[in-house]
C-alpha cells in the first residue's frame, strides 16, 4: 500500500494527511479527519449521501479520490454553518421536517446550497432537477422541496 | 393542549441538519478493528470445507470465525430459530455469511476475506414458488427431498360456501405482488466492545435493541445482564433492521476473541443479501357480491416466497390473511396461505408487513367488481366499509374508525367522481383504502410483562429526563415521547432530555415495528408523566393550600386555575416535591388488552386500535411508451389525534412515496437465485423528479385508548397507494395491472393485447395446485358484527 501526503482545504482550514493514496475523499473525510457528517450510503455514486461541495459544486466524495481535490475548496456539512450559526437551509430543513432519519440530509443540504448559490430563487422544477442525484427514502422529497423554497425566501428577504 | 397537536420540528432536528447525529458507522473507538464477512457464492450447497489459514496468516488479521464458532441457532420469532451467525453445514442463498474476519483496517479485512476458500457440494436450487412446491427437490431446511414448505394456514370464519351461493355476482382473480426491499440510506452497521470483566456492549443500527439483546444472550451463551445493546440513531429502517443480524453477533464475538472493539459496516450489496424485504406473494381471490356491491363472502389464497430463512415469515403468512376484514364487512371469510422457502435472501417485514400484497389484490378486485356491477368505485367502498365499535368475522376488535370519512374526504378533495367519468384517454384516477394496526396486540415472546415501559427522572433544577428503549428510526418517536411528557407537565418538547434505546439505561420498549411506538410507548409516557405530575401537584397543593383538582401545569408553571398569580415555577414545584417525597423518579407502562380470538393464528392482526387511510391517485399514461406519470396523490388518514402534525404529514408523504416506488419501479429481480442488481443504480426507486405533490388530509377520530386519542401513521398510508395506482391506470387506459410493479413493458404488453382483441390485463393466470391443510372452522364473534366491544380506558 503506497502512502501519500495530501494537503486538503476543508471548510477553510488546511489539513495535511498522511494516508493511502487510493483513499477516496469520503474515506479521508470520515476516517482520517473524523468528519463523519458526510455519509456513506453506497460506494458507487448512486445515492448522493456522500455529497460535498468542491469549489461550491456538488461532488460525490465516494467516487472521488482525495488526491484529485488537493488545492481546491472542500465544504462539508460541518463547514456549512458559521460556528454555532446554521445555514438558512439547515434551519429550514429542521423546521419543516425535511430530515426524518437524517441520513441523506447532509448531502441533500449541500446539493441545495450549490443550487441556491447559482440560482437564488429556484422553481420547484429547478429544485427537483438539482436534487435528483440525492436519494431519500423517508420524506418523499415533499418537505425537502418546501425547505429549499423556505431557505431561498428567507435569504431573499421575502415574506414567507 | 399546548404541545400535543402542535406542528413542530423534531427535538433533534438541528443536530441532524448540522451533520452532528452520530450513526453507528460514525463511531470510532481506540484500537478499533474492522470486520468483514465472507459470503457464499452458492445458492444451495453443502459446505465441504472452509480454509481460513491464508486469511489468518495475513499480517494485520486479528481473528477469523466460521460457523462452528457460533453454532447456536437464533431467529426473530421463537418458532423460527433457523439461522446461525455464520453458515453451519450448508449454505442456503448467495450472499449468506460463511466466515468473518477482524483486522487492523478495512483493506486488510477485505484482502483476508478474499483469501478464505470454501469448497461446496451443490444441492438443488429452489428459486420460485412453483419450484418450492415440487416434491423432488433438496430440502432447504432439513435433510432429503420434498416440498420446501415453511408454514401453512387454513382458517374459515362463517360459511363461505353459503355466502358465495347467495351472491349475485362472483369474481375470481389472480394477482402477483413482486418482492422489493427497504433500501434505507444508512448501511447496516454494528460496533462491539468487550470489557476485561466480560461485559459486552454493542451499538447497532437496529430497530429492535431488545430482541438483539435476547439474541446475543442466547448465541453468546451469556447472561443478558452482561450484555448492553444500544441502538444508535437509525438512518432509516422500514422493517429492514428489525431482525437480529449475523454482523451484530459476529461483531460481539470478535470483540470478545480479540479484546478490541470491532466494527462492521455492510456494503450496499451486502444489505441486499441481508434483505428481510417484502415477500413476493401470489394471490387467488374469490369474492361474492350482492347486486348493490355488498360482499357476501371472500375466499383468499396466498403463496409467499420466503427466501432462505424463517425470519418473521410465520407472522408474515398470517398477515397476508388477517387485515382484509379490517376495512370491509366480510360476513364469511376463508383464508388459506402457504409460505415456501427458496434459495434467495430471506424475506421479512417491510412497511405494512404482509398486508400491502393482499390489500393490492383486494382493492383491485373491488374495483373490477364495481365495474361489473355498474357501481362507482367510491360507492362500493362506502357500502362495505366497517363501522366504528364493531367486531370483524375473524375477531378483530374495531374501536375508533373514520374509514367512511377518509373515503368521502379524499374523493371530494380530489374531485374523484368528476375526473373518473371525464378525464381524457391516457389520464385517470383510482381510489383505494387500507388499515393498519397500532402495534401488534401480542409481543413476539408471549408473556405478561408490559410491551412498553417509560421512566422519568426529574432533576432538582427542574430538568426532566425521559428514559425509554423506543428506537428512533426517523419516524420521530423520540420527539413524540418528549411531546407527550411535555404536554402532561406543562413544558415544551424541547425542554425534555431524552435517553433512548439502551438496554443498560432504559426500561424495555419492544422496538420500532408494527407501528407500535406512539400507541404503546406514548401511553407508557403518559402514565409516567402523570405520576410525576401527581407528585408535583400534591406538593404544590400543600404549599399553596389549594385543592389538587384546581391545579394546572402550563407555561412552565404549576398554577391554581382559579388564581394563576399564586402559582410556582416548575423548578420550584419540583423542589417542593423532592423535599416532601424524595427523589422524583416515576415510571409508567403499557400492556395491550387481551384481544386474541379463539383460534390458532388469532395473535396476528389483533391490535388495540387501527388507523385507516384512503388514497386517490391521478395518473397520466403514455400509451406508446407505457410510462406512467403520477400527477398527484390525495391521502386521507384517520390518525385519531396527531401528537405532532408535522411529523404525521411526513410519515404520510413518506408512505405515499414508498408506495409509489413499489407500484411503479421497485422489484428485487433474480436470474435464478442470483440477485440481478444488488445496487441502488439497478434497484430503481423514485427520485425527486418522480415524486408528485401529495395532499394529506388528517382526520381525528379520537381513539378511546390511544395516548390523547392518537393512532399510528408509519405504515398505514402506504397501503392504499399501490392499488390506487393500478385502478388509476385502468381508468386511464382500460387495462388491469394485476402484477406489480407497473413498468412500461407490462403496460405496453397489456395494450397490445387490447389491440389484438384480448382482455387488457397483465398478471398471472393461475396459482399452483397445492393441498392446504384442513380448514380450522371458527365461529364469528358473539353478536357479530356489533359484538361486545370492551374498551379499556387508561390501560396500563
Amino acid at each position: 500500500m503506497t502512502e501519500s501526503i495530501l494537503r486538503l482545504t476543508v471548510n477553510g482550514a488546511l489539513h495535511t494527511v498522511v494516508t493511502s493514496s487510493h483513499r477516496t475523499l469520503l474515506e479521508v473525510l470520515r476516517k482520517d479527519l473524523d468528519m463523519t457528517g458526510t455519509k456513506h450510503g453506497c460506494d458507487l455514486g448512486e445515492c448522493g449521501a456522500c455529497t460535498v461541495l468542491v469549489d461550491s459544486k456538488p461532488m460525490l466524495s465516494c467516487i472521488t479520490l482525495a488526491s484529485q481535490v488537493e488545492g481546491r475548496e472542500i465544504t462539508t456539512i460541518e463547514g456549512l454553518s458559521d460556528g454555532p450559526f446554521p445555514d438558512e437551509l439547515q434551519t429550514a430543513f429542521s423546521e419543516l421536517g425535511a430530515a426524518q432519519c437524517g441520513y441523506c440530509t447532509p448531502g441533500m443540504i449541500l446539493s441545495s446550497r450549490s443550487l441556491l448559490d447559482t440560482n437564488p430563487d429556484p422553481t420547484t422544477d429547478d429544485i427537483n432537477e438539482a436534487l435528483a442525484g440525492n436519494l431519500c427514502r423517508c420524506t418523499g422529497y415533499v418537505a425537502i422541496i418546501s425547505a429549499v423554497h423556505l431557505a431561498a425566501t428567507r435569504t431573499l428577504g421575502r415574506a414567507e | 393542549m399546548h404541545a400535543v397537536g402542535t406542528a413542530g420540528p423534531r427535538i433533534d432536528g438541528m443536530e441532524q441538519t448540522m451533520g452532528r447525529t452520530k450513526y453507528t458507522d460514525d463511531m470510532t473507538l481506540p484500537g478499533m478493528l474492522i470486520g468483514r464477512l465472507a459470503r457464499s457464492t452458492q445458492a444451495h450447497a453443502r459446505i465441504i470445507s472452509i480454509d481460513t489459514s491464508a486469511a489468518e496468516a495475513l499480517d494485520g488479521v486479528k481473528a477469523v470465525l466460521v460457523g462452528t464458532d457460533l453454532p447456536i441457532t437464533y431467529g426473530i420469532l421463537p418458532v423460527s430459530q433457523d439461522e446461525t451467525a455464520l453458515a453451519v453445514g450448508k449454505v442456503r442463498h448467495v450472499g449468506e455469511p460463511i466466515a468473518a474476519v477482524a483486522a487492523i483496517d478495512a483493506e486488510t479485512a477485505e484482502r483476508a476475506v478474499d483469501l478464505i476458500k470454501a469448497t461446496y457440494e451443490p444441492l438443488d436450487t429452489v428459486a420460485s414458488i412453483d419450484g418450492a412446491l415440487l416434491e423432488d427437490r433438496d430440502l432447504i431446511h432439513g435433510e432429503g427431498k420434498g416440498l420446501n414448505v415453511h408454514r401453512t394456514a387454513a382458517l374459515e370464519f362463517g360459511d363461505v360456501d353459503e355466502g358465495l351461493a347467495s351472491a349475485d355476482h362472483i369474481r375470481e382473480d389472480v394477482f402477483y405482488f413482486a418482492g422489493n426491499t427497504h433500501a434505507a440510506l444508512e448501511l447496516h452497521a454494528a460496533l462491539a466492545t468487550a470489557e476485561p470483566g466480560g461485559r459486552v456492549t454493542l451499538w447497532s443500527s437496529t430497530q429492535v435493541p431488545h430482541y438483539v439483546h435476547r439474541t446475543l444472550a442466547k448465541v453468546l451463551e451469556m447472561p443478558a445482564g452482561q450484555i448492553r445493546v444500544v441502538a444508535a440513531p437509525v438512518g432509516g429502517g422500514f422493517g429492514g433492521k428489525t431482525d437480529p443480524f449475523s454482523h451484530e453477533i459476529v461483531a460481539a464475538k470478535l470483540a470478545m476473541v480479540t479484546g478490541r472493539p470491532v466494527k462492521f459496516t455492510l456494503t450496499r450489496e451486502e444489505v441486499f443479501y441481508a434483505h428481510r424485504g417484502r415477500h413476493p406473494v401470489l394471490m387467488w381471490v374469490k369474492t361474492g357480491f350482492d347486486t348493490e356491491g355488498r360482499i357476501t363472502a371472500c375466499h383468499f389464497k396466498t403463496f409467499l416466497e420466503g427466501g432462505a430463512f424463517g425470519s418473521y415469515g410465520a407472522a408474515s403468512l398470517y398477515y397476508t390473511g388477517a387485515l382484509q376484514t379490517s376495512t370491509y364487512q366480510i360476513p364469511n371469510y376463508r383464508f388459506e396461505g402457504v409460505r415456501v422457502f427458496t434459495n434467495k435472501p430471506p424475506c421479512g417485514p417491510k412497511r405494512g408487513h404482509g398486508t400491502p400484497q393482499p390489500r393490492f389484490a383486494l382493492e383491485c378486485q373491488l374495483d373490477k367488481a364495481a365495474e361489473d356491477l355498474g357501481i362507482d368505485p367510491v360507492a362500493i367502498r362506502l357500502i362495505n366499509a366497517v363501522e366504528p365499535n364493531s367486531m370483524t368475522v375473524n375477531h378483530l376488535r374495531i374501536t375508533s374508525c373514520a374509514l367512511s370519512e377518509c373515503i368521502e374526504r379524499v374523493a371530494e378533495a380530489s374531485g374523484f367522481k368528476e375526473k373518473f367519468e371525464n378525464l381524457p384517454a391516457g389520464k385517470g384516477v383510482g381510489i383505494a383504502v387500507g388499515a393498519y394496526m397500532c402495534g401488534a396486540g401480542l409481543p413476539i415472546y408471549f408473556n405478561e410483562m408490559p410491551q412498553s415501559e417509560v421512566q422519568i427522572k426529574v432533576d432538582r433544577g427542574g430538568g426532566v429526563t425521559v428514559f425509554s428503549m423506543a428506537t428512533d428510526i426517523g419516524q420521530g418517536s423520540t420527539t413524540m415521547l418528549a411531546t407527550v411528557v411535555a404536554e402532561v407537565l406543562g413544558l415544551e418538547p424541547s425542554d425534555i432530555a431524552m435517553v433512548t434505546a439502551d438496554t443498560d439505561l432504559t426500561p424495555v420498549d419492544l422496538g420500532s415495528y408494527s407501528s407500535r411506538v406512539t400507541f404503546m410507548g406514548g401511553n407508557a409516557a403518559l402514565e409516567a408523566g402523570t405520576a410525576v405530575k401527581d407528585r408535583v401537584f400534591a406538593a404544590v397543593a400543600d404549599k399553596l393550600g389549594a385543592p389538587i383538582e384546581s391545579l394546572v401545569a402550563q407555561n412552565g408553571r404549576i398554577e391554581d386555575a382559579e388564581e394563576p398569580d399564586t402559582g410556582v415555577s416548575w423548578a420550584e414545584a419540583v423542589a417542593l416535591a423532592i423535599a416532601s417525597g424524595g427523589p422524583l423518579i416515576e415510571s409508567g407502562s403499557y400492556r395491550a388488552p387481551k384481544l386474541a380470538g379463539p383460534y390458532k393464528g388469532a395473535g396476528v392482526g389483533i391490535s388495540p386500535a387501527y388507523s385507516y387511510s384512503a388514497a386517490v391517485v391521478e395518473v397520466d399514461c403514455d400509451p406508446d411508451t407505457g410510462i406512467v406519470t403520477v400527477d398527484k396523490v390525495w391521502l386521507a388518514h384517520d390518525i385519531g389525534q396527531s401528537i405532532n402534525p408535522l411529523l404525521v404529514e411526513g410519515q404520510i408523504e413518506g408512505g405515499v412515496y414508498m408506495g409509489l416506488g413499489e407500484a411503479l419501479f421497485e422489484a428485487d429481480d433474480f436470474r435464478g437465485a442470483l440477485h440481478r442488481g444488488p445496487s441502488l443504480l439497478d434497484y430503481k426507486m423514485p427520485t425527486s423528479l418522480d415524486m408528485p405533490p401529495v395532499e394529506a388530509i388528517l382526520i381525528d377520530s379520537d381513539d378511546p385508548e390511544g395516548p390523547f386519542g392518537a393512532k399510528e401513521v408509519g405504515q398505514g398510508p402506504l397501503l392504499p397507494v399501490i392499488p390506487a395506482v393500478a385502478n388509476a391506470i385502468w381508468n386511464a387506459l382500460g387495462i388491469r395491472m394485476d402484477q406489480t410493479p407497473f413498468t412500461p413493458d407490462k403496460i405496453v404488453a397489456a395494450l397490445r393485447d387490447v389491440a389484438r382483441g384480448k382482455p387488457g390485463r397483465f398478471g398471472p393466470k393461475e396459482v399452483p395446485a397445492f393441498e392446504f391443510p384442513p380448514l380450522i372452522m371458527v365461529e364469528p364473534p358473539e353478536g357479530f358484527p356489533t359484538g361486545r366491544i370492551h374498551i379499556e380506558v387508561g390501560v396500563s
